[in-house]
């Protein structure tokens, strides 16, 4: 980043060294000052519509007058002089709040926002504190917009910070403003669920209680009273950083929390309501055996548990262990110690482990740098090759839409226009957008801020990919296209992405074409290899994907082939439901072929009801663990919950096994960094972990981080209808964290951050004070730390295009997996709230393709793949290439499909 | 036989006066302050000695891990020693003492200086700030009025010819010594008071600031031994004031001698209380000028004129 | 120096006085009705739990002695599922009747709570509600709050418009 010339400007007679071409409210808030404001967000820029962050202007030195002026309008300039404490701007900014609270109603007890307000917070920070105003209050009819929000239309301040987030950032189109003048509504045309994938947000950019948090209401805690720790989203590959958030034993809510370089201000729904599953009555909590053969498991207590482990370990010599994409990176390493990393089975399909280590060898070995999401939001040019980002990677898709608006804000500032005056700017971007080409096999929401769209089946999308490669850099391979067409768009890509400064590649391997990929890949190479730009990124399935492919280990395949020839003793599997990774038959072959079966999960599941010892393993709220997301950074959460009965951290249960199997002091891992220096001790890949997380040892001021904040409530009554007398804190030797309100409350490092607080700032608000500049970095730099170096002139290499003409036979299609937001992600679809947003299983085809079956819509087929067959709804979908089906996927009650395939389509009718 | 029965005696007594004070001291409060005080206990809460004690007793003798453990334990013991031992040349009633020592006001002096070392040894052996910043002021506290209150003694010595008790009873037949020495009494109390580090002059403890002093970190019989110490000391002064000041045993004769001197005694130990619920307590400053720049010239000035006096009469 | 004469004669002259004391338990002494001791729940006037489970009563607890968890009825109306005080830590400083927005927790002139085990100083809902509206009469919150929670519709409160029709656009 080219350093920007710093300018002097003075605020309340002191000099600063500002950055220029910011506006004056998020300068005075990068340098500390509290200045009230509504309608300003960060990430939204300004709109000047509240008039709430007045200061004083002076004209010169001699000036003593001065002129009141809006600091979120007001760009930085050298010499500039204001006064953010002139008694006058003082009393402008209490009228203005004064005005806001005419109507504002008698809630706050009530209120789910109450305690973490931003409309309390600048009420008391501008010092208004008596109603004057003696007349009616305005009301308004709610709306029920779904299970995730509630709806409360009379707090409503008309800041416009809504519909500024979800229509002109996020693009949703079903929350709008309604009326006029002080009868301003916000809210849909009608009842009915918010249809953007990152409503849940609301909750936060709302300075009031319009829109809170449905899932927290069902078990409602103010925010003081809540317990927090830093976590990390495991709900897709990206690793969003999050706040996990505790209470009575009971995971409360996900707040998003703030990295610069990954999520910023924001989470999906999926992130924000998936958490449900930890409180689910599902979880397994005690541990289970099954005794002889008889059919039910009974839950046994620690010692029986270890006693039958050791029988288990003595008896038997052959042991295999399936590791899991969604496991912490210490889980899946204390079971390859546990069986040897020889035994030691991915979990995951032969075809994913080989892609996805195709993505981190491109990755590690090409030089070419992968982009934080960040970097994403910046790019001028996006393609996007075969990944349906919504539903795969919704943040990533957040990301790709403001990189659309970046070519207006081009506009704008050629005309003088800075960035953050987002009015203006959109004034003058009208419909202008960067190019972003967009090329999956069907369509999704994201297609509006496309440019161009191309659709066909992913052997096509890897052609246009190989021809685009082509077309940018003559060392690719020669690849042309026989579509004149497509020929021309493929052309125009790569010009469109040779002349951008910032162009971004986006692929991703939950397509399951191995092709793609490689074109994606030589995408990049060429355009690095020639004009030395271009990043690229790899949308991976699950959060963990890329840890796991650190990690040596065989596939989930090769297990089952083992089964085939040889028995095996004891196969334990760690938080995996392997039916979702491989056909049923296989996965019951592998059973029958092993004695004992040891499953560590969460969720009672298929699996687990088969297994012979259950385990209950932790979830993210409840355990430590390092994820590396798609962009290589290894990010750490840390737990929120204490474990109560026999629920354990994974790595813990496998330490303890370790132990019980090996019997020797060697291996003696009591507490998380044992395992974590153990882990960075085996892998090259893993030494920046050690400089980078701090151990429980690390101290603020000789002090713990505590998770709670100041006025964390009820700390002698919580627990005295069990017991009256106290049993003091728990003791936390896995994090420098502490589950008390004791401790240091400085700023902690930004991987350690447990919630957001500062004096006069309750609110999410609050975040200002922990970062450099409003959406900017966080103090001391971003949280996680990049495994993937980039590596200095690289040799550049290409892959070899190698496309099969898809020829079908009669009555077969080609099916492409789709995914779904709410639905295709394990763990989040156990969440009682989100599960009701989960689609029934169907099948997109082109309506072509139906009345050529003569099928209608939402009709029952018979979908023949891979000798599966499924009984499953049709949905026309004009989009999908004819001789194309999409395949929901990962949904609940679906089963494992091998995708892409072939498979054929009947209509049930016409077979009956 | 006798003599076991005067040692049994001359120990017992100011024992007894000394437990005794725990009730009193509390009942006379509570009469000056307008309230009840201990009256739970048995007879007019009699019996609230007895509590108090088997409190003590029962209380968990904790002796702090990062204390001198030997200094810790004996320093308690050293001022129920030291005044103890004092007692023995006081003479009850005529011939009612262990011994008659020819130099028992020395013998008292000496002995009153090596109480210091309870406190000091104690402030010190529990190694917390607070116990040793006490422990300073008692030692610089008692060696101050140490030294005036020898001199202010001197009087009554050259009056009645003898450092031995029971030569200046005798000698206080005709008047007590009170009336020529009235001065020498004034600063006596004073320095007695100082020297007992009882209110108002309990700067050692002040528990407003020092938590409780020297003994912080005492708890269980060893705080007792402190706090029965502080009575003794009490005990001790007013029955030394009774002894040199107001005649001693010498009393009509319708009552025992020993009468006497334990009422002399006890009047002198209500005034030490009525002190207590009357006077604040100065601050450290305050105690020590108000001793090295009047109670010293003071006392002085009683020894000149008194000498003067006793060689122009001779 | 006469001042600490007089000081200690003056305070010897109290021996004469008569003394202050009350003889608890023997003579039961005066209290106010405002007398700060055990905490009650009080109902409103249609006998409806007052307590809106707000949380303020646990916030400004000083020795965290409060807790409950919030829950709604059918209507939406919130109430604590559970309201939870540890007696055995109550400094009967009365914050919690302070920072109650509804009239709710109430400390009442009852201070005779001993019990030989602490375990039976924790009172539950069940233990702190009383059937009455204490101190003060003829408050509902729920008619003076913007929320329709089954007390009153929306716009039907004291000092509220009838709510807006959002189709009108007339100014």
């Amino acid at each position: 980043m080219p350093l920007e010339i710093m300018i002097k400007i003075q605020i309340d007679g002191k000099e600063y060294e500002v950055e220029p071409k910011k506006n004056l409210l998020e300068t005075c808030l990068a340098l500390g000052f509290d200045i009230p404001h509504f309608c300003f967000h960060a990430a939204l820029g300004s709109v000047g519509a509240c008039r709430l962050c007045a200061v004083k202007k002076f004209r010169n030195a001699e000036d003593t007058k001065g002129k009141i002026v809006m600091s979120c309008m007001e760009p930085v300039v050298e010499g500039l002089i204001i006064s953010t404490d002139d008694e006058e701007t003082k009393q402008f900014r209490a009228a203005v709040i004064e005005g806001l609270m005419t109507n504002h109603p008698h809630d706050c007890p009530i209120c789910d926002e109450g305690g973490e307000c931003h409309l309390q917070d600048m009420t008391v920070m501008t010092g208004h504190n008596y109603r004057r105003f003696d007349f009616k209050k305005r009301t308004f009819q709610n709306q029920n917009i779904g299970p995730f929000i509630h709806h409360e239309m009379n707090r409503c301040i008309e800041c416009y910070r809504c519909v500024r987030f979800y229509r002109d950032y996020a693009g949703g189109k079903d929350l709008n403003v309604f009326a006029s003048r002080n009868n301003v509504y916000f809210g849909r045309l009608e009842d009915g669920t918010l249809e953007n994938e990152f409503s849940g947000n609301l909750v936060e950019v709302c300075p009031t209680g319009v829109f809170t948090d449905k899932t927290l209401k069902n078990h409602y805690t103010r925010k003081w009273d809540l317990s927090n720790a830093p976590s990390v989203c495991t709900h897709c590959s990206l690793g969003c950083n999050i706040i996990a958030s505790e209470r009575y034993d009971s995971l409360r809510r996900i707040m998003s929390r703030y990295n610069g370089e990954v999520n910023g201000y924001f989470i999906c729904d999926r992130g924000r309501f998936g958490y449900e599953f930890v409180n689910d009555e599902k979880r397994i909590r005690k541990a289970e055996i099954r005794s002889g053969k008889t059919e039910i498991l009974t839950e046994v207590d620690d010692s029986t548990l270890f006693s039958t482990l050791k029988d288990t370990f003595t008896a038997n010599k052959k042991v295999i262990g399936i590791g899991s994409p969604r496991a912490s990176l210490e889980a899946n390493y204390a079971l390859s110690v546990l069986v040897g990393s020889y035994n030691f089975y991915h979990g995951i399909s032969t075809k994913e482990q080989d892609i996805t280590k195709t993505v981190l060898n491109f990755l590690q070995q090409s030089g070419i740098p992968t982009p934080s999401l960040k970097q994403i939001e910046k790019a001028d040019a996006v393609l996007i090759l075969g990944e349906d980002l919504v539903n795969t990677a919704p943040m990533m898709a957040l990301a790709v839409r403001e990189a659309s608006r970046n070519k207006g804000k081009e506009m704008a500032e050629k005309l003088g226009i800075p960035a953050w005056n987002a009015h203006p700017v959109m004034q003058v971007a009208q419909d202008a957008k960067s190019p972003i080409f967009i090329a999956t096999p069907f369509k999704d929401s994201l297609d509006e801020v496309a440019e161009t769209t191309f659709r066909g089946n992913l052997s096509d999308i890897a052609g246009l990919g190989f021809a685009v490669a082509s077309a940018l850099s003559a060392e690719a391979p020669t690849f042309k296209l026989t579509d004149k067409d497509q020929q021309s768009l493929a052309e125009k890509i790569a010009l469109k992405l040779k002349n951008a400064n910032n162009p971004v590649i986006i692929s991703g391997i939950n397509c399951g074409d191995e092709q793609l990929i490689r074109a994606a890949c030589n995408i990049a190479t060429a355009l690095y290899s020639a004009e030395k730009k271009g990043v690229l990124s790899m949308v991976l399935p699950e959060s963990n994907s890329m840890g796991l492919a650190y990690l040596e280990g065989k596939s989930l395949d090769d297990a089952i082939s083992l089964t085939e020839k040889e028995e095996i003793d004891t196969l334990i599997v760690l938080e995996n439901d392997l039916y979702r990774r491989a056909t049923s038959t296989s996965v019951e072959q592998l059973f029958d072929r092993c004695k004992q079966v040891i499953v560590l999960d969460q969720l009672t599941n298929k699996m687990t009801l088969k297994a012979d010892i259950v385990v209950p393993a932790a979830t993210f709220a409840e355990a430590e663990g390092t994820l590396v997301n798609n962009e290589g950074r290894a990010q750490r959460y840390y737990k929120t919950i204490v474990n109560k009965n026999q629920v354990k951290e994974s790595w813990r249960w496998l330490a303890e096994m370790i132990r019980i199997k090996t019997d020797s002091p060697s291996v003696q891992w009591k507490k998380f960094d044992d395992i974590t220096s153990a882990l960075i001790a085996s892998n090259a890949a893993f030494a920046a972990l050690k400089n980078y997380f701090s151990d429980a040892d690390f101290r603020m001021l000789n002090e713990k981080i505590p998770r709670q904040p100041l006025r964390y409530s009820g700390r002698t009554s919580m627990h005295a209808n069990v017991a009256v007398t106290e049993t003091g804190i728990q003791p936390d030797i896995d994090s420098p964290l502490a589950f008390t309100m004791e401790g240091s409350h400085a700023n902690p490092p930004s991987s350690l951050v447990p919630f957001y607080w500062s004096p006069g700032w309750n609110s999410v608000q609050a975040v200002n004070k922990y970062l450099d500049e409003p959406n900017g970095r966080m103090k001391g730099g971003d949280a996680g730390i990049k495994l993937i170096i980039s590596v200095e002139n690289a040799k550049t290499t290409y892959f070899k295009a190698n496309i099969q003409p898809v020829e079908l036979t009669k009555g077969e299609f080609l099916i492409v997996p789709v995914y779904q937001i709410f639905g295709s992600d394990e763990m989040s679809s156990a969440a009682s709230t989100l599960s009701q947003r989960i689609p029934e299983p169907f099948v997109y085809l082109n309506p072509k393709d139906a009345e050529a079956l003569k099928l209608e819509a939402d009709e029952l087929i018979q979908l023949e793949i891979d000798n599966t067959i499924l009984k499953i709804k049709i949905r026309t979908e004009a989009s999908i290439g004819l001789g194309m089906a999409g395949l929901s996927v990962n949904l609940p009650e679906m089963p494992f499909v091998d995708l892409p395939g072939r498979g054929k389509i009947y209509n049930m009718k016409v077979e009956s | 036989m006798k003599f076991v029965f005067i040692i049994l005696g001359v120990l017992l007594i100011p024992l007894s006066i000394a437990a005794g004070l725990i009730w009193v001291e509390r009942r006379l409060l509570s009469v000056w302050q307008d309230r009840l005080g201990p009256n739970r206990v048995g007879p007019f809460g009699l019996f609230q000695v007895i509590a108090d004690t088997i409190k003590l007793f029962f209380k968990e003798d904790w002796v702090p891990p990062f204390s001198d453990r030997p200094v810790f334990v004996m320093a308690p013991g050293i001022l129920m020693i030291t005044i103890l031992l004092t007692f023995s040349v006081i003479p009850f009633g005529p011939g009612f003492l262990v011994f008659d020592s020819n130099i028992g006001i020395l013998f008292f002096l000496g002995n009153s200086s090596l109480g210091v070392y309870s406190i000091v040894l104690g402030g010190w052996a529990s190694n917390n700030k607070y116990s040793l910043i006490g422990a300073m002021r008692a030692s610089a506290q008692m060696l101050t009025y140490e030294v005036f209150m020898g001199l202010s003694l001197m009087g009554v010595v050259m009056m009645a010819d003898s450092f031995s008790f029971n030569s200046i009873v005798l000698a206080q037949k005709h008047g007590w010594f009170i009336f020529p020495q009235f001065v020498g009494f004034i600063v006596f109390f004073i320095a007695g008071l100082a020297e007992t580090h009882r209110l108002p002059f309990d700067i050692p403890e002040a528990e407003g600031e020092l938590g409780a002093g020297y003994h912080s970190e005492y708890s269980g019989m060893k705080f007792g031994m402190f706090f029965v110490g502080e009575y003794l000391g009490i005990t001790l002064i007013s029955a030394i004031m009774a002894t040199l000041f107001f005649g001693g045993w010498l009393g009509p004769a319708f009552l025992p001698p020993v009468f006497w001197f334990l009422f002399k005694t006890m009047v002198l130990i209500c005034v030490f209380i009525l002190l207590r619920a009357s006077l604040p307590r100065p601050r450290y400053d305050q105690l020590m000028e108000f001793g090295w720049k009047i109670l010293l010239p003071l006392a002085l000035l009683n020894l000149l004129i008194t000498g003067a006096v006793l060689i122009f009469f001779k | 120096m006469f001042s600490i004469l007089r000081t200690i004669w003056l305070t010897f002259l109290h021996i004469f006085h008569k003394t202050e004391t009350i003889e608890y338990p023997e003579v039961k002494p005066y209290l106010p009705p405002r007398y700060r001791g055990r905490i009650v729940l009080t109902r409103d006037a249609d006998h409806n739990e007052r307590c809106v489970a707000c949380n303020l009563c646990a916030a400004a607890c000083p020795v965290d002695c409060i807790s409950l968890q919030a829950t709604e009825d059918e209507t939406g109306r919130r109430y604590p599922e559970f309201f939870r005080i540890n007696f055995s830590r109550c400094i009967f400083c009365g914050f919690c009747e302070e920072a109650c927005p509804t009239y709710a927790i109430q400390l009442i002139p009852d201070f005779e709570m001993a019990e030989y085990d602490r375990q039976n100083m924790v009172y539950e809902k069940e233990h702190l509600l009383i059937d009455g509206e204490g101190k003060y009469h003829g408050y509902n919150f729920h008619k003076e709050a913007g929320v329709d929670m089954g007390v009153k519709g929306k716009g039907e409160g004291k000092n509220e418009e009838t709510p807006v029709d959002v189709k009108d656009l007339m100014p």
